[in-house]
């Protein structure tokens, strides 16, 4: 038998593209105009435009960060338009939005799954959310759920003012200050003192158009003794030019609040994904991320969360799966700055066909932080010989009562394996693809279940393919 | 001429580099039971491989035929698929597989078995209690963490599922306790009454053979078949061991 070659697949269920007419594209190019004009047509408030302003101009001044992670250079900023929208009208009825979007979001299977399990949906299409509608009864316990354009004029102003860009600032790196500039759509959710939300609230963000970036903003506050569950799920069809997200996402959880955060990932394979997302949590709060990363050409991604509070703690579980032509650079940050806090990391990372996945992840503890407790768990799995996987864990312990650990697994599937399963009947692809669903069902359990469903479809995908 | 479900006829092979089984006829009718022995690393484990489509050897010179097809080219898959089961000595752990999902995965690779929704949980239910295996084996993770003994008897729970035409045990016998050797022969006299398979037994261990009829035996030496006999010649080589047949190997060789 020749060895297995595992081909790229058939993705038309995320790639379809649908037609541009009649939409309005701002000229590719970063200059003050291009952000006024953006900000005009939100109608936003002064200090937003300057805010806007002055992150435009600090966009220029700096510099792209050091070469440590995967080359971006096929990123071209002057071909990438920053504001794509079809100038219909938000609407909270599905039968209100244009056929062409609603028929998009219809087949990644959203208006079903709210219907079924959602308390409230966003749908961002390009840049602007074409869709938002949140359950009735969770409106009445003071919810919000909203764009943060719609939040601005909406009453919440001053709590926007207070919270945006102040957990990812401006100075961050380059991209968060090109997101500063032009962010567009997003989601603003406010969780009020001791509301527990029974289902989640799931945004889903689809970038449609070729040579485009999208930059939307997500903001939570999740107020003490409140509980959430938020999904965002994103993805694009296939364009041979490149696609720009550049997203970024804060997340506040005040005193013995819980907030679950959970994300699947399927930006098509021209994307490059910058997205910067960021949690603190106050006394006895809890973070818990589930990250599953499957698309996108280049990615850089690592959630950051801030122990600030006593007893507070986070939990995060990832997959990333990185493919042909994939670089994947992902992983998470935890600091631990208060005392007795606890932080857990376990992730998995897959690669084949030549894909590249790289697991960073940093601990640091504080000063302060006595008693603080971490463990990293990072497993990678490589198809072939052609794939690379790497885990490159850092940790800072300023404490001396800290207890931190890391462990690090390598491995391929053996040929053993692959045949003890074709002994009981399975082929050869089947039996890799049940290896390698194996492998992702600790990260699979976490999620809910349509979204593990998805989860494992996309790796049947990727794993099918000739045997030759 | 009687139909024989398994022919071996004229088969060397071995891995890429080294031959290991040379010259090797075997034919295997229906029901039957047969018996391999051996001293240890003469081959009979890579002959058992050979038979399942092991992608590790291969064959050199010679044709395997099973159930009328030249096989001898198959995939694993599809020989398993064919009729073929194969027991491993050391099966593989695969973590994130509960065993009960594997179970349905490979009973759905076979309509003809017609085990689909509740008549499967049933069949499962029924094999693990006539095996004496907990339910709770079910939710775990196949084969991860189980103990060598446990792990033989999920090899017996998948035989008993599939109902394979020809079962070949490699060892499966080897290092057991008492109760998971019991539990070991309550499934091949099930399988043999069930399903009236035939079996190929690999083993150097005669004790689980006592309570087997075996129809033949044979008696592998340096990768070829030095003899065969029936079921006394399994007596013999108790009281006597491999010796007479190494030697007389080595005569042949001179």
């Amino acid at each position: 038998m020749s060895k297995t070659e595992i081909a790229d697949v058939d993705r038309s269920l995320y790639d379809f593209i649908k037609p541009e007419e009649g939409f309005e594209r701002i000229e590719d190019g970063l200059t003050p105009e291009v952000v006024k004009a953006i900000s005009e047509k939100k109608d936003e408030p002064e200090w937003m435009l300057k805010m806007r302003l002055e992150a435009l101009q600090k966009y220029h001044q700096m510099s792209m960060a050091d070469n440590w992670g995967p080359d971006i250079n096929g990123l071209d900023m002057d071909n990438i338009a920053t504001y794509v929208a079809s100038g219909s009208k938000q609407a909270d009825s599905w039968d209100d939005v244009p056929t062409d979007i609603k028929d998009t979001f219809e087949r990644l299977g959203i208006p079903e799954a709210e219907r079924e399990s959602l308390a409230g949906v966003g749908a961002q299409y390009d840049s602007e959310i074409v869709y938002h509608n949140m359950r009735e009864e969770v409106a009445e316990q003071g919810v919000v759920y909203s764009t943060i354009e719609d939040a601005l004029h909406e009453g919440y102003e001053d709590m926007i003012h207070e919270y945006f860009g102040k957990l990812i600032p401006m100075t961050d790196h380059k991209f968060a200050a090109l997101h500063y500039a032009v962010w567009s759509g997003g989601s603003f959710v406010y969780v009020p003192e001791g509301v527990d939300m029974p289902y989640p609230l799931q945004s889903y963000f689809r970038l449609n158009a070729a040579g485009a970036g999208q930059f939307e903003h997500t903001l939570i506050i999740v107020e003490p003794g409140a509980n959430l569950h938020f999904i965002e799920g994103c993805s694009a069809p296939k364009y041979y030019v490149a696609n720009l997200h550049a997203g970024a996402v804060e997340l506040y959880v005040k005193d013995h609040a819980r907030l679950r955060y959970s994300t699947i990932e399927n930006w098509s394979k021209n994307m490059y994904n910058l997205n910067t997302k960021r949690a603190r949590v106050a006394e006895d709060g809890v973070m818990e991320w589930v990250s599953g990363s499957f698309g996108s050409h280049i990615s850089y991604l690592y959630p950051t969360t801030i122990l600030a509070g006593d007893r507070s703690s986070c939990e995060f579980t990832g997959i990333t799966f990185a493919g042909n032509t994939q670089n994947l650079d992902t992983g998470c940050k935890v600091i631990m700055n208060g005392k007795d806090t606890k932080a857990s990391v376990s992730t998995k990372s897959i690669s084949k066909s030549g894909g590249t996945s790289i697991f960073r992840s940093s601990v640091v503890v504080g000063r302060k932080a006595d008693n603080a407790t971490a463990s990293v768990s990072c497993q990678s799995l490589m198809l072939d010989d052609i794939s690379r996987s790497d885990t490159i864990p850092a940790m800072e312990v300023n404490n001396p009562t800290a207890r931190v650990g890391h462990e690090a697994t390598i491995g391929r599937i053996s040929d053993d394996t692959i045949m003890y399963l074709m002994s009981r009947g399975c082929s050869e692809e089947e039996a890799r693809t049940l290896v390698v669903n194996g492998f992702a069902n600790p990260i699979s359990k976490e999620l809910p279940l349509e979204y593990a469903v998805e989860m494992n479809n996309l790796i049947k995908l990727e794993m099918e393919g000739a045997i030759g | 001429m009687s139909e024989q479900l398994l022919t071996i006829k004229g088969l060397t092979a071995g891995t890429e580099d080294k031959v290991i089984l040379s010259d090797i006829n075997l034919e295997v009718g229906a029901g039957e039971t047969h018996v391999l022995m051996g001293p240890n690393g003469t081959g009979k484990s890579t002959l058992g491989r050979i038979i399942m489509g092991d992608p590790a050897y291969k064959v050199k010179e010679g044709t395997i035929t099973f159930d009328g097809e030249d096989i001898t080219e198959a995939s694993a898959d599809k020989r398993s698929l064919a009729g073929i089961f194969l027991s491993y000595q050391a099966p593989v752990e695969i973590p994130g597989v509960p065993l009960y999902s594997f179970l349905r995965t490979i009973a759905d690779k076979r309509p003809d078995l017609k085990m689909v929704g509740r008549k499967f949980r049933k069949r499962v239910g029924e094999i693990c209690q006539q095996l004496g295996i907990p339910e709770s084996f079910l939710t775990r993770d196949l084969n991860v963490g189980f103990s060598g003994g446990e792990k033989k008897k999920i090899e017996m729970l998948q035989l008993l599922l599939l109902k394979p035409k020809l079962a070949i045990l490699d060892e499966t016998d080897s290092g057991l306790d008492v109760d998971a050797l019991s539990v070991v022969s309550k499934a091949i006299a099930a399988y043999k009454e069930e399903c009236n398979g035939s079996l190929l037994m690999i083993t150097h261990n005669t004790r689980i053979l006592e309570r087997l009829q075996v129809d033949h035996t044979h008696v592998m030496v340096n990768g070829h078949l030095a003899a065969h006999g029936d079921a006394s010649l399994i007596s013999q080589i108790d009281a006597e061991g491999f010796e007479r047949f190494e030697k007389a190997a080595e005569g042949d060789a001179r």
